[in-house]
């Protein structure tokens, strides 16, 4: 059991990273964005495009950090598959969102419209690289530590957990010390205010779109890290996604972190009960739980 | 190909446009009428489908039994198969209505996309209640011996067409009802139309309900034209995606538009697959995302250029305004 809590941890860490630029868009942008758990998929997809392609043609060497299984290809290819997404993500907006907030379109047809982009993404991923699941590095043996409480713990899971916190502690200097960081906060909180105290809202839409596709980006190579890649990935996240946004509060990204927590460690110690494959529906039953309860989340305003 | 070749080739076109025109007049109730957003529809498709063959089929004996393990087999007619699909999918659709119809519109969106992945994962994983991801098949198909085999499906292609007007008529009634106009009004502004004195909760609820009972008779419909079901039919792709392109083509708010979009997406669907096949051999595996990907454009393209489809809505529903 302490062994699941650990790997929930790991897994809540990447749902954070996912729920957390939810939060974000939902928040300032608002709307429900269904292409998200995409966003994940499309990082893990380019760092992999980046590893096994790009790099190697470069010549950069292909070997691994210890007892980690990545090396320097991926240390190159993180930040900037981070920054890639960030770009496709802030792209749909011109094309797309920025077009329907123009005609006053309502809430619910941006989220249709991102729904068409989450499938736009994902056709283009299965055509490009199939439907297989893939690794980082096929065949590559993976040892596990063994560490207190009879908890074995592979060395990558500790370094995506630094990683996650990292990102998170970024994020929030982020948006307490700098001006954008704090227009943002003002934005999510009150959209009509902060257009009369003179905040550009275009610009904060662009800022909002790149955070939240570079951590999803992060999240989806970190996933593919721990785990493998799939072109089905990012799908299957949106709901745990929305379940740790909806606990943590729309708009608050603190909640995020927490709900994601939540709900990775109640998705991993499910499966002593339960068939693996019933992680999703693990999550889906936690939401709806949090609907009946206490929708506006633990940390929203009665 | 000769002529007969091709007919036939048209009439398996029109019983499976026809049956796609039955979801999106089920889903118009729900978006193009009252605005509520469901993005589940695979799961009512699921859930319609497995229902009604568990009614017409009988329980597997003997030696079967070994082998397909279903909870129930009543082998009932096929109009109790489309009925209690209709119920059992009405039933779902007010446990979902419960904790997300009071909540913001994109909550029921969230909650019925959870609820169809869930309808999947649970048939593809539980095999004692519907064979898990073998499915279910020679599901019974009504009328069969009336005519020859071969030519089935002319009299499944009468009986499609029959259901769908039905429901046609059972809706453009319902719309143009004082019923009809509340939840026209539910979905321009939910807060006038609360201060009018109307329930927009239980409104809500009767057009979700409703909306759904007519997937389930879809999903049902489709059951006995395949005769095999199993669980990887109702993915989103097959299952909800195409059917919202479907109306929002065809024009959300109007019936006439819904049966149009069906059949209209429905032949550039098949239309792409002769496209496709002038692909190279190696992209052929992936003929049908490429497909999938001109659709999803088509969508985006659709609400930015014409959010209001090809026909659009009626503003005038009341037989009384001229």
């Amino acid at each position: 059991m302490a062994e699941l809590i650990v790997y929930g941890i790991v897994l809540g860490g990447i749902i954070a990273l996912g729920a957390i630029g939810l939060s974000l868009v939902y928040g300032i942008i608002g709307f429900a964005n269904f292409a998200h758990g995409e966003f994940m998929t499309a990082g893990a997809y380019l760092a992999l495009f980046m590893v096994t392609g790009v790099f190697s043609w470069i010549g950069i060497p292909d070997n691994t950090f210890g007892i980690l299984s990545f090396g320097w290809r991926m240390v190159f290819a993180f930040p900037f598959s981070m920054a890639g997404v960030a770009f496709l993500a802030i792209f749909f907006d011109r094309v797309l969102y920025r077009k329907l907030r123009a005609k006053n379109s309502g809430p619910v047809m941006f989220a249709m419209s991102s729904l068409g982009t989450s499938f736009i993404i994902r056709m283009i991923i299965i055509i490009v690289w199939g439907s297989d699941y893939l690794f980082y590095r096929p065949g590559l043996m993976r040892p596990a530590l063994e560490v207190p409480l009879g908890i074995k713990i592979r060395p990558d899971q500790i370094v995506i957990l630094f990683i996650v916190f990292l990102l998170v502690g970024l994020l929030h200097v982020f948006l307490q010390d700098t001006k954008m960081g704090k227009a943002m906060r003002a934005t999510a909180d009150n959209m009509e205010l902060a257009l009369i105290s003179g905040i550009n809202t275009e610009r904060i839409i662009i800022w909002t779109w790149g955070i939240g596709g570079a951590l999803a980006a992060a999240g989806g190579i970190l996933y593919g890290i721990d785990v493998q890649l799939h072109a089905r990935m990012g799908w299957h996240f949106l709901i745990p996604l929305f379940a740790a946004t909806i606990l943590g509060s729309i708009g608050n990204i603190y909640g995020a972190l927490v709900g994601g927590f939540a709900i990775g460690i109640a998705q991993q110690v499910s499966t002593a009960f339960l068939l693996p494959t019933y992680k999703l529906a693990v999550a889906f039953v936690i939401m709806i739980l949090i609907l009946l309860i206490r929708p506006q989340g633990i940390f929203g305003k009665g | 190909m000769e002529i007969g070749g091709i007919i036939a080739y048209l009439v398996s076109f029109a019983i499976m446009a026809g049956i796609y025109a039955v979801f999106c007049l089920g889903l118009n109730i729900q978006w193009g009428y009252t605005g509520l957003f469901n993005i589940g529809i695979a799961g009512f498709f699921c859930v319609g489908a497995y229902t009604s063959a568990m009614i017409t089929t009988p329980k597997p004996t003997g030696i079967y039994a070994h082998y397909v393990h279903q909870i129930l087999g009543l082998n009932l007619p096929f109009v109790f198969g489309l009925v209690g699909a209709a119920i059992v999918c009405g039933i779902i659709a007010f446990l979902i209505g419960i904790p997300t119809l009071r909540l913001g519109e994109d909550y029921l969106a969230i909650a019925t996309l959870g609820i169809a992945e869930t309808f999947r994962l649970i048939f593809n994983n539980e095999y004692w209640l519907a064979n898990g991801p073998r499915g279910l098949i020679g599901l019974p198909q009504p009328l069969q011996g009336l005519v020859d085999p071969k030519s089935y499906n002319y009299v499944y292609l009468i009986i499609v067409v029959i259901v769908m007007v039905v429901v046609y008529l059972l809706i453009e009634r319902a719309i143009r009802s004082p019923w009809g106009r509340v939840l026209r009004a539910v979905r321009e502004d939910e807060i006038s139309a609360s201060m009018s004195g109307k329930d927009i909760f239980n409104f809500k609820m009767q057009a979700l309900v409703f909306g759904s009972m007519v997937m389930g008779v879809g999903g049902a419909l489709y059951a006995h034209y395949t005769i095999a079901i199993s669980p990887e039919a109702f993915t989103p792709l097959y299952g909800t995606f195409i059917i919202w392109v479907m109306l929002m083509a065809g024009g959300s708010g109007n019936n006439k538009g819904a049966i149009l979009g069906a059949y209209a997406i429905w032949a550039v669907w098949i239309g792409t697959k002769f496209m496709t096949d002038f692909l190279p051999y190696t992209l052929k595996a992936r003929a049908p995302f490429i497909r999938f990907l001109l659709i999803g454009i088509l969508l985006e393209l659709i609400l930015i250029y014409r959010p209001q489809g090809l026909l659009g809505e009626e503003k005038k529903v009341s037989k009384l305004i001229e």
